[in-house]
């Protein structure tokens, strides 16, 4: 869904290596992004509504799997996602000396 | 002590509670107003958040929804929590850092441009403005249930506990009266919720009590629900009907609706730290969960209660094994008060058709099912539980499963709740946008930091008033706030942000074409189906399934919305000049967490 960053090498008043350096950081951000989003949608759209017949032999208290993804599963997954993602990034803006 | 006296009691407690913090938390400037001065920690505003986030619709109505459609409803449940996770990736850090006041000030800067801006503030209006007048309606409503007001007597209160301390207290006031609030429509939609899953699985928390075993029959309890339902002809709870195409685009629709919904986003303005920003969205969804986890098992479980009171040999045995619950009980019978209390309301109706003293609640409109040879036995004339509004399932639910009065009284205070934290959140979203886009940003510049104050005062006044009439007379749109609002949001406000962040190349043409693009294409597809601005009778094709485009309903279509306004906003910005260097520095900075700091001085 994100648009990839499109002018990497444009002109401003930073000099290079302070730029590759906030660069790098910001490639690294989107991978940690792309990664939460794939989990995010595979949870949600994937085991709760599209492949849901898929893993339907996989009983969940008198129904499926994709039924307890949809009305809990997915939730508890994005909690942990958001705060996975935190802890991820906190670590990444201290790798990058642009923590706060 | 009577059922009213308790309800005056706990809701009048829970409005000193709010008055007193509303005069502990006075904003003394504009920053405090707008941004609580950045000073809330992340676990306080996850619970402000929450509370702003979950209104009426969310306490009131979502239980029953998914109580009448089963799995095909969990789109509002995944919907309206996996927007967080967008917020907390893609949104809610960087508009930290941007480190300004309002949603519309970051389009406008980012976009180098005063008429984006005015969009934003537009769309922002549009949508808060719908938010707000369901919010308004449902305070009226639980005032005239709970406290045998006229629903208008009851609104005019409401608006008046949200002057006190929106007026006052801006963002910092409602802040900590959203904590408070959360507070209490959590517990209020827990108690009953427990007490509920303890009667019918014997587990103590909802959450597992949902996919537990049925105590009286000792089988699983969504399989025993499955079979009632299906014994009176309704559709398999736990079955999937719907198109999977619309469910996947209406739950899309939902999540970045959420995420782009200004008053949602404001909320994270108020952390000190970028950090914080990320923290906070967890911690608001984790508060969150704690009544979207609940809510299923609620609906499930109301359900299983309102069938098997029309069906008492369903509790232990067999659908049919015992005759349809009689009129005298209904009509008599202690324990079923609550379905008198609720005739009264309108919101529950019953009728017996065929004379036979029993009233049969079955789905008539399906000749295949166990009931309907019932029917044909026992000389039925029809369905006799002729009206069951979605809303009962959590107002009655204490009522149905016999619980003390003061659960009443409690479940009374935080639908309240509910429905105050959202409005007032929605009215400072408006205020905001009218007095710092609007005054200071266009139509008068240099005003001093204390008239501005007092204009965003002055204009959240005027907002409550307009909401309040809205809610006296709500407008035709105001039903319609799950295709207008989230419709909106999704089109034209996360697209714009989203790309105001991770492109450099988005340009002001690109984004004002965008959102216009996005949002006219939306309202149009709405309109279609709904009526020209919901004028009933006005609509150019029918709104069903058949008519739709793709199947994609009108609700769902904010997802294609979006998807315009990214390729557009993406065609145009190619064929327009890049943004200028400042504007490219702007993107830069707000990339990186540090420096944040600097922002809570401005």
């Amino acid at each position: 869904m994100a648009e990839p960053p499109t002018c990497l090498n444009r002109e401003g008043p930073k000099d290079m290596s302070d730029r590759q350096s906030s660069n790098a950081y910001w490639q690294a951000n989107l991978r940690i992004i792309y990664i939460c989003l794939a989990i995010w949608a595979l949870v949600s759209y994937g085991f709760a509504i599209i492949l849901r017949p898929l893993i339907s032999m996989i009983p969940v208290g008198g129904t499926d799997l994709g039924f307890w993804f949809a009305q809990q599963g997915s939730i508890l997954v994005f909690i942990v996602l958001i705060f996975w993602y935190a802890a991820r990034m906190n670590k990444l803006d201290a790798e990058y000396g642009v923590d706060e | 002590m009577s059922q009213f006296t308790l309800n005056l009691l706990v809701i009048g407690a829970s409005f000193a509670l709010y008055i007193g913090i509303a005069i502990w938390a006075r904003a003394g400037s504009t920053a405090e107003f707008y941004a609580a001065n950045r000073g809330v920690s992340p676990v306080m505003n996850g619970m402000a958040t929450a509370a702003d986030w979950m209104s009426a619709a969310s306490f009131i109505s979502m239980a029953g929804l998914i109580a009448f459609t089963g799995y095909d409803n969990s789109t509002y449940l995944m919907g309206w929590t996996g927007g967080y996770v967008l917020l907390a990736l893609l949104l809610a850090p960087y508009l930290r850092k941007f480190g300004k006041f309002t949603v519309p000030e970051f389009i406008g800067d980012r976009f180098y441009s005063p008429t984006a801006r005015i969009i934003g503030v537009i769309c922002l209006l549009i949508v808060s403005i719908t938010y707000v007048i369901g919010q308004m309606t449902g305070v009226g409503v639980t005032f005239s249930r709970y406290l045998e007001v006229s629903n208008s007597t009851g609104l005019w209160i409401g608006a008046a506990l949200v002057f006190c301390y929106a007026v006052l207290g801006g963002m910092k006031g409602i802040t900590y009266t959203q904590v408070a609030q959360y507070i209490v429509l959590i517990t209020a939609y827990t108690i009953p919720a427990i007490f509920i899953s303890l009667q019918l699985t014997g587990n103590f928390l909802p959450q597992l009590g949902l996919f537990g075993t049925h105590d009286a029959t000792g089988v699983s309890f969504l399989t025993k629900l499955n079979q009632i339902v299906t014994d009176l002809g309704f559709r398999e709870y736990t079955a999937h009907h719907n198109s999977t195409l619309d469910m996947v685009l209406f739950t899309l629709a939902l999540m970045i609706g959420t995420a782009g919904l200004p008053h949602v986003i404001i909320r994270f303005f108020t952390v000190p730290k970028v950090s914080d920003a990320r923290k906070s969205a967890g911690w608001a969804l984790v508060f969150i969960a704690l009544l979207y986890t609940v809510a299923p098992a609620v609906g499930a479980m109301a359900r299983f209660n309102l069938t098997a009171t029309m069906w008492p040999g369903a509790q232990a045995g067999d659908t049919f094994s015992e005759p349809a619950v009689s009129l005298e009980a209904i009509e008599t019978a202690p324990e079923l008060a609550w379905m008198r209390n609720w005739q009264t309301t309108g919101l529950l109706a019953w009728e017996d058709k065929n004379g036979d003293g029993r009233i049969q609640y079955y789905n008539d409109a399906n000749p295949d099912s166990p009931a309907a040879a019932v029917a044909v036995e026992r000389e039925l004339a029809g369905n006799e539980l002729t009206t069951v509004n979605n809303d009962i399932m959590v107002l009655a639910n204490p009522e149905i499963a016999n619980l003390p009065g003061w659960v009443i009284a409690v479940v009374a205070a935080g639908g309240l709740a509910a429905a105050l934290s959202t409005a007032a959140g929605l009215l400072l979203a408006i205020s905001g946008a009218v007095s710092h886009d609007l005054i200071k940003g266009t139509l008068r510049p240099n005003i001093s930091e204390k008239g501005e104050l007092m204009a965003a005062r002055v204009s959240m006044a005027i907002s409550i008033l307009v909401a309040t009439i809205l809610g006296l007379n709500p407008p035709g749109f105001a039903a319609q706030t799950v295709a207008l609002a989230f419709g909106l949001a999704a089109s034209s406000i996360f697209p714009v942000l989203m790309m105001g962040i991770f492109s450099k190349r988005v340009t002001r043409e690109g984004a004002i074409a965008g959102m216009v693009a996005g949002m006219a294409v939306t309202i149009l597809y709405i309109f279609t189906y709904k009526g020209w601005f919901f004028v009933a009778g006005t609509n150019m094709l029918p709104d069903t399934a058949d008519a739709w485009l793709f199947g994609i309903s009108p609700a769902s279509f904010g997802t294609v919305g979006a998807l315009i306004n990214f390729a557009v906003a993406y065609v145009v910005s190619q064929a327009t000049q890049r943004p200028p260097a400042h504007v490219q520095e702007l993107v830069e900075s707000i990339r990186v967490p540090r420096g944040a700091g600097d922002a809570v001085a401005h």
